[in-house]
Order: C-alpha cells, then sequence, then structure tokens
C-alpha cells in the first residue's frame, strides 16, 4: 500500500494525540472522578489505534488497543483511577511516543512492550476482579503478626525516646483484594519516611517486597508527628484497609490501641469532587499545515527581494523621476507589511515546549520524593520556531536543577515552616523586542557561601575577587563550567555539567540569563531571549575596507577617543571610559585586516559588553544602525573565530558578524 | 555492449596548464567572478564567502588549494558552485571550458606520479582525443577534517 505520503500526516497526527492523552491524563489525575476527562483521552486513543492500524504499525495498534481496554473500564466506573494505575498509563504512552519517534525516523516502530502490556492487562483484569469481590470484603484486623525487638533497635528506641520523639508500633492492614501488595507497601513506606524513621517491620523489608505476607504488616517508627496525621496520611495511600497505630511500650504489650477505619472510597472521592470547567471544546480552525522548509524559502526569497529593494531606492534617488520614486516608496511599504506577516508566521507559541513540563515534574518529584506544584504563566507567548527549537534542553536543565537543588526535600521544609509542596513557577512574556521566561522555586536559594568556598577551592576565583564579588556575580559563578554545589550527586543533576551548557546555548540564542536567590525562600532564574533569530540590529563599521556587523545587544556605546588619551597598561591599550579602565582591542590585528588606509588621530571605539566587562573595538569608521538578515556561514566554514555569522547588505555584499564575546576574554 | 557503455557527464576547468574534470551532479552552477568577503583566520584557500543569490556561499582558491601558485582573477576566471555531503563550497579556477561525455571504462587511475596535485585529490585520469583531463575527487578536496587540523597549528 502507498502510504507514504500519509506520513507525514500520521506523525504529526500521532503527536497530537499523543500531546493531548499527556494533558488529559494528568488532569484526571488532579480529578480522578471526571469521567469526561475519560473520554477524551479514550477518542484520542482511539484515533491512534485506528490511523496506526490504518499504516500498518501494529505494535503501535496492539498498545493502544490495551490502552483502551483500561480506560474503557474506567469510563465504565470498573476500573478506577488511582496513582498507580495512571503511572502505568503514562509508561505506556511513553513507550506510544517511543514507537512514534522511531516510525519518525525511518524505523518499523516496534518496540518490546510486554512489561507495560501485562501491566495494563493487570490492571484491566485484576481490578475488575477487585470490583466484584468488594461486596464480600470485610475489614479483619487480625494481629497475626508481632514485633520482635532486638538490642540494637530497643537502643535506637530509647535514644529517640530520650530526644522527645514518640515511638509508634504501626499496624497496617492492606485490603485482601490488594493486586499490587509490594507497591503499597513501598508508598506507605515512602510516606512514613517523610515524617519519621522506620525502625523496624515485620515482617522484614525483603519479605514485604516480595509479598511474602498476607494482609498485615507492622513497623515501630520513630517520628515528631501526631498520630492522627500519621494516620490520614496512610489512609491517604488506596488500598490500605486499615491503619492501627499505638504508642510503642516495651514492658505492656497491651495497648490502647487507636483503630481507624477507612471511610468508603466513594465518600472521600465525592468529597474532593468539584466542579470542574468543561473541556474547553476545539474550535473549527482556518489553518492549513505548511512544511517548516517552504517558510525558510519564502524567507530567504523575501530576503533577496529586500535586497533588491535597496538597490532600487538607491536608483530611484540617484534618477529623480518622480513617478519612479513614488512607486518605488509604495512597494518598499508594502514589502515592509510582507516582512511582518512572514515573520509573524515563523512565531510559535512556547506552549509547544512547555507542554511537556508537567509530566517530566510528575515524575521527577516521584524519584525525588518531593513534592512539588508546578505552575505555568504565558504559555501563549510567542516566539521564532528556531528560538523554540534551542530553549527546550536549556528550560529542562533549569526545571530540574530548581527541582533537585531548589525545593528541599519535604521534612526540611516542614522543619523550616514552609508548605510541604513545593511551588515551581513557570512564566513566559514579552516585554519590548525581547522574550523573557522565569523559572523560580520557593526553595532553599543559593548560598552564597558555599557557592564562594566552593569556587575558591576549584579556583573559579581567587580570595581578593571573591570578597569584591558582588551576590548576583556569585551566583553566576554556579554557571560556569565543571562546578557543582551539590553535596551528593544524583541521577538528575549535581555533576557540574549543565548549567554552563544552558548559559552557552542562550547566549548563542543571542540572549542572556540573570539569577536572583534570597537565601531560605528561592532562586528566580530568568533568561531572556531575541523575538527573533533570523533578523537583528546590527551596527555597521568599517575596518579598513572592510565592512563588519556589531549585534547592538552587545554594544554599550560608541565613542571617538583621541590619540593622546589612550594609556598604557601593561603594553595593552587602554582607555578611561566613564571612570573605568576599558581594554582596547584593535579589530584591525585581530581579523587580520589588510592594512590601506593611514591610520588618524582619533580612535573610532565600540564598547562593548560581555557580562560585566568591557572592551572597546577600535574600528576606522561607523556606517551606522541596521536591522539585518542573520545567515550562518554554513558548515564548511563552521566555527571561525569571532564570527557568528554572516548577511547580505544593500549592495548585495556579504558582511560578517562580529561575535564580540569571543574577543573579551 | 549498450549496458557497458556507461557514460559520465563532467564539467572541464582550466587551472594553469592543466584541465581537470568533476561530475556535473557535483556542479550547482557556474558563476563570474563577483565580490567575495574575506574572512578571517581560516586556512590559506579560503577566499572568502559570496553572496549567492541570497545565500552564504565559501569560496576556495583551487590554485592555492593545490599549491599551483597564484594568478590574477581576469575575464576568464570562473566560480564554479558545487555541492558535496549537502554543502555548497565554491571553487574559483581559470576557466571553465568545456562540457564532455565520458566512457566509464575510459578512466585510468592517476598515475603513481603526480607532481602538480596531491594524488589524494585525484580519482582517475580520463584521455579524450589528445587531451588528458584529471579527474577530482571533490570529497577529499573539500574535506573539513584537514581544515580542522589547519585551524588547530595556526591556533
Amino acid at each position: 500500500m502507498e502510504t507514504n505520503q500519509y506520513l507525514e500526516l500520521f506523525i504529526d497526527e500521532s503527536n497530537e494525540h499523543l500531546q493531548s492523552i499527556n494533558d488529559r491524563l494528568l488532569d484526571l489525575e488532579k480529578s480522578p472522578q471526571e469521567l469526561s476527562i475519560v473520554g477524551e483521552i479514550f477518542r484520542s486513543a482511539h484515533t491512534l489505534k485506528g490511523m496506526a492500524a490504518t499504516m500498518g504499525y501494529q505494535d503501535l495498534a496492539n498498545l493502544t488497543h490495551k490502552m483502551e481496554n483500561v480506560l474503557d473500564g474506567v469510563r465504565n466506573e470498573k476500573i478506577y483511577v488511582d496513582s498507580e494505575m495512571l503511572d502505568v498509563v503514562f509508561d505506556s504512552v511513553d513507550d506510544l511516543e517511543a514507537m512514534v519517534v522511531d516510525i519518525s525516523q525511518g524505523g518499523s516502530g516496534e518496540r518490546d512492550v510486554t512489561k507495560v502490556v501485562d501491566l495494563l492487562q493487570a490492571i484491566e483484569l485484576g481490578e475488575a476482579l477487585d470490583n466484584r469481590k468488594k461486596k464480600q470484603a470485610t475489614p479483619s484486623a487480625e494481629a497475626s503478626v508481632e514485633l520482635q525487638v532486638d538490642e540494637f533497635t530497643r537502643t535506637v528506641l530509647e535514644q529517640s525516646q530520650e530526644q522527645g520523639l514518640l515511638n509508634y508500633k504501626i499496624k497496617v492492614s492492606l485490603r485482601k483484594d490488594c493486586m499490587l501488595k509490594a507497591a503499597r507497601v513501598y508508598m506507605v513506606f515512602e510516606v512514613l519516611e517523610q515524617m519519621g524513621e522506620v525502625v523496624l517491620s515485620t515482617p522484614a523489608v525483603e519479605a514485604l517486597e516480595n509479598e511474602e505476607f498476607d494482609t498485615d504488616f507492622q513497623v515501630l517508627y520513630v517520628t515528631d508527628a501526631a498520630q492522627n496525621e500519621i494516620d490520614s496520611k496512610v489512609m491517604n495511600v488506596s488500598e490500605i484497609e486499615a491503619v492501627q497505630i499505638s504508642e510503642y511500650q516495651e514492658s505492656d504489650e497491651v495497648n490502647k490501641e487507636v483503630n481507624f477505619i477507612p471511610e468508603d472510597q466513594e465518600n472521600s472521592n465525592e468529597s474532593s469532587e468539584k466542579e470542574t470547567t468543561s473541556p474547553a471544546k476545539q474550535a473549527a480552525n482556518k489553518t492549513i499545515r505548511v512544511n517548516i522548509d517552504r517558510l525558510d524559502i519564502l524567507m530567504n526569497l523575501f530576503e533577496e527581494l529586500v535586497i533588491d529593494r535597496g538597490r532600487l531606492e538607491q536608483i530611484s534617488n540617484e534618477l529623480h523621476h518622480s513617478e519612479l520614486q513614488e512607486t518605488v516608496e509604495r512597494m518598499s511599504r508594502v514589502s515592509g507589511d510582507l516582512q511582518n506577516i512572514i515573520l509573524n508566521m515563523r512565531m510559535v507559541p512556547i506552549e509547544q515546549v512547555f507542554n511537556r513540563f508537567p509530566r517530566m515534574v510528575r515524575q521527577l518529584s516521584r524519584d525525588l520524593h518531593k513534592n512539588i506544584d508546578l505552575q505555568i504563566v504565558g504559555q501563549d507567548t510567542e516566539l521564532d520556531r528556531t528560538v523554540i527549537d534551542e530553549i527546550g534542553d536549556p528550560l529542562v536543565h533549569l526545571i530540574r536543577n530548581a527541582i533537585d537543588h531548589g525545593i528541599e526535600n519535604p521534612k526540611e521544609r516542614q522543619a523550616n515552616g514552609k508548605p510541604i509542596v513545593g511551588s515551581i513557577e513557570l512564566k513566559a512574556y514579552h516585554s519590548g523586542n525581547h522574550v523573557f521566561i522565569d523559572i523560580s522555586d520557593d526553595g532553599a536559594g543559593i548560598n552564597r557561601e558555599k557557592v564562594l568556598q566552593k569556587a575558591l577551592s576549584q579556583q573559579v576565583v581567587t580570595q581578593e575577587q571573591a570578597e569584591k564579588l558582588s551576590d548576583q556575580e556569585v551566583y553566576e559563578l554556579i554557571m560556569s563550567s565543571g562546578f557543582s554545589t551539590a553535596d551528593t550527586i544524583s541521577d538528575v543533576s549535581g555533576r557540574g555539567v549543565g548549567l554552563d551548557v544552558v548559559k552557552n546555548t542562550i547566549e548563542s540564542l543571542g540572549g542572556n540569563i540573570t539569577i536572583n536567590s534570597q537565601l531560605g525562600s528561592g532562586s528566580i532564574f530568568s533568561i531572556q531571549l531575541p523575538l527573533t533569530l533570523s533578523i537583528i540590529s546590527v551596527m555597521l563599521v568599517e575596518v579598513q575596507n572592510e565592512k563588519y556587523a556589531v549585534p547592538l545587544s552587545s554594544i554599550i556605546e560608541t565613542a571617538i577617543v583621541k590619540k593622546e588619551d589612550i594609556l598604557r597598561a601593561h603594553n595593552k591599550e587602554v582607555i578611561d571610559f566613564r571612570g573605568s579602565i576599558v581594554p582596547l582591542v584593535s579589530l584591525k590585528d585581530v581579523l587580520d585586516v589588510p592594512e590601506v588606509l593611514e591610520e588618524d588621530d582619533n580612535y573610532s571605539v565600540v564598547i562593548v559588553r560581555k557580562g560585566n566587562k568591557l572592551a572597546g573595538l577600535v574600528v576606522d569608521s561607523f556606517i551606522g544602525q541596521q536591522e539585518v538578515v542573520l545567515k550562518s556561514l554554513g558548515d564548511y566554514l563552521s566555527g571561525v573565530f569571532a564570527i557568528s555569522g554572516a548577511t547580505i547588505l544593500g549592495d548585495g555584499q556579504v558582511a560578517l558578524i562580529l561575535d564580540s564575546n569571543a574577543l573579551i576574554k | 555492449m549498450a549496458a557497458n557503455s556507461k557514460t559520465i557527464k563532467v564539467i572541464v576547468f582550466q587551472l594553469g596548464e592543466e584541465e581537470y574534470a568533476i561530475p556535473v551532479h557535483q556542479v550547482g552552477s557556474i558563476e563570474r567572478v563577483m565580490h567575495i568577503t574575506r574572512v578571517p583566520r581560516t586556512a590559506p584557500f579560503v577566499e572568502g564567502v559570496i553572496n549567492l543569490r541570497g545565500v552564504v556561499t565559501p569560496v576556495i582558491d583551487l590554485r592555492k588549494r593545490f599549491d599551483l601558485g597564484t594568478a590574477d582573477f581576469n575575464d576568464s576566471t570562473r566560480i564554479i558552485i558545487a555541492n558535496i555531503d549537502a554543502m555548497d563550497v565554491g571553487l574559483i579556477v581559470d576557466a571553465a571550458n568545456d562540457v564532455l561525455d565520458y566512457n566509464v571504462e575510459s578512466i585510468e587511475p592517476p598515475p603513481e606520479v603526480i607532481d602538480t596535485v596531491d594524488a589524494d585529490f585525484v580519482s582517475g585520469v580520463v584521455k579524450v582525443d589528445r587531451r588528458l583531463f584529471i579527474l577530482l575527487n571533490l570529497s577529499k578536496v573539500l574535506s573539513t577534517d584537514e581544515m580542522k587540523e589547519l585551524e588547530e597549528i595556526e591556533s
């Protein structure tokens, strides 16, 4: 079957459906009783299945089918939504995504998914079973397991008692029909360990992990939390039949036991159920899909037109022909409008990048045992496609960083009187000709002293420098390469690769990143990006007979300096510029420009900036400010020193764009 | 017989006294000399970049590439835009002479001793009537590996 022509469409639409499934699943996690959401997921999955089957991707279709069965169970209220079930569904969506990626790269979309399929099937069958048995299940709390306390444990308990902590004996009974007992036990332990320490468990932890127990297990638990708090936290884990908590007294085995019978699941869920806004309906948009390559071609053609327009304007000015002039002026105006439209067509909402973060944060907060609430603001903000393509990875890094290093673990947060749930805000907005993206967290903030110590020990700065640095400058140190203040290296971050890469990527996009932080109350990483990469404002300068363009974003100002005002320090030419000593860089020497002009008594200097450092670029004359189209030098000439690209001037000649960052050490 | 007589179309150009050939499918266009913007701190044979209908295209001087000495540009000087490994590179040659068809079988391996051009750059020699063409291996000529080495030596 000739399906190639549909392949692109298939991949595009599959991605859209998968994204929508992802989004809806996250919604569902927030409001598990909202069956209309399940319906939407089901529809997306169903369409995906149909498309995959038509295109002949059996694995994709099969997995989608399994997922659909589970969703169908949920829709018919046979399966209950809980985080474990969602985990499995999320995993299968991950697999589906991987398959689609494989297909888009020319693969066959085959993938070993037996594990996920098994889990899905388990949910499908198991939970349905659960539903039938539910009525007969009656709570029975039998103290069949007793705790064996050895010498070591006894000492621990005694010590903790001396410290004013409470020792509890907790008996947890799982529901008889619980499918994944080990997982439940794990969840209970996780909850407990957020508030205190499990000293002992019966049966032993290994036995629990291997599900070698009936329905009950007991733990000895040291904490400063109140009894009812522990109880409610543990009861939040689903499929828990009962929790019995008693203060542990070694001598008397007969305790006043507090018995909590769980509320009916339905009841507790109903109370949390709230009016959710009706799902946004898809308005029939009047849009068509256009390949980005075509837009690029359009842009290139238009750029040529702009260059010819420049020539035409020049000619008409020379000829003084009024009708010609009029026509040329009108053409200029129209093409100006056209330019705006073409640039706008390349703008994409940043949503494309942002909408993968909720999933990521969910996963990370689980892996790191932290509770995190991600707020996203301004996802409609539009950016040029080229920027969108590049900004994803740096943002992933920053968010991971905020979760791993920024947000403290729940215990610590509680100790510092903060809400247990840490919050991270991702915010995008326009301002002037730039787009800002702020990533703020309410975590621990950056410890100036710690950063400085690390910087000193890694010889990033010297002692004298360290004392003079402002807070801001200290924070910026964490973005120098090989720097990590994390005490422990985790999977997520801490290896010291990352922030320097983030910084480089953002700077290569013509943007910059600043850090603000307050110890104990959080940090804000603020990224400033140009609206578009393809057209930038530059200052055109002449060095001997060659023209170069310096991006306006790095220029502070221009100056004409008399020869006698130039000072010498350590055999380097410097000038006194508004009270600070600025080194001069002769572009003629750096760029090996052949000398044709005689030296002037005045130096024309462009003062450029990199971070807080200044330098004066000595040129021969200023031509003026201009908007130019940024072009790459191509693969053959990649990595030329101090040149970041090229542009085509009105006369058709190529001018090179200087990368002033490379000129400042 | 018909199956064996596979022919290749080549562009023939002049460098100094000799004639060179490259397959026509590797050639995008042939341009007259236009303004070339020098790119600082690159290999000596990189002449610079040109504006090729809105695309910034690097240009190398084949004479310098093959150490054949320099010659001033004149009316017959051409820039052959070659397309290798998805990159466009302009080659400055003394003159573009001809487009020829020749039989694949008439290609002979490069002579063992070639004093003018580094033997690596030559993929074969073709003799048509009394003319001798040196077939260039453009991938080698435009290999960026060597450029990187040069850059490292310079820095």
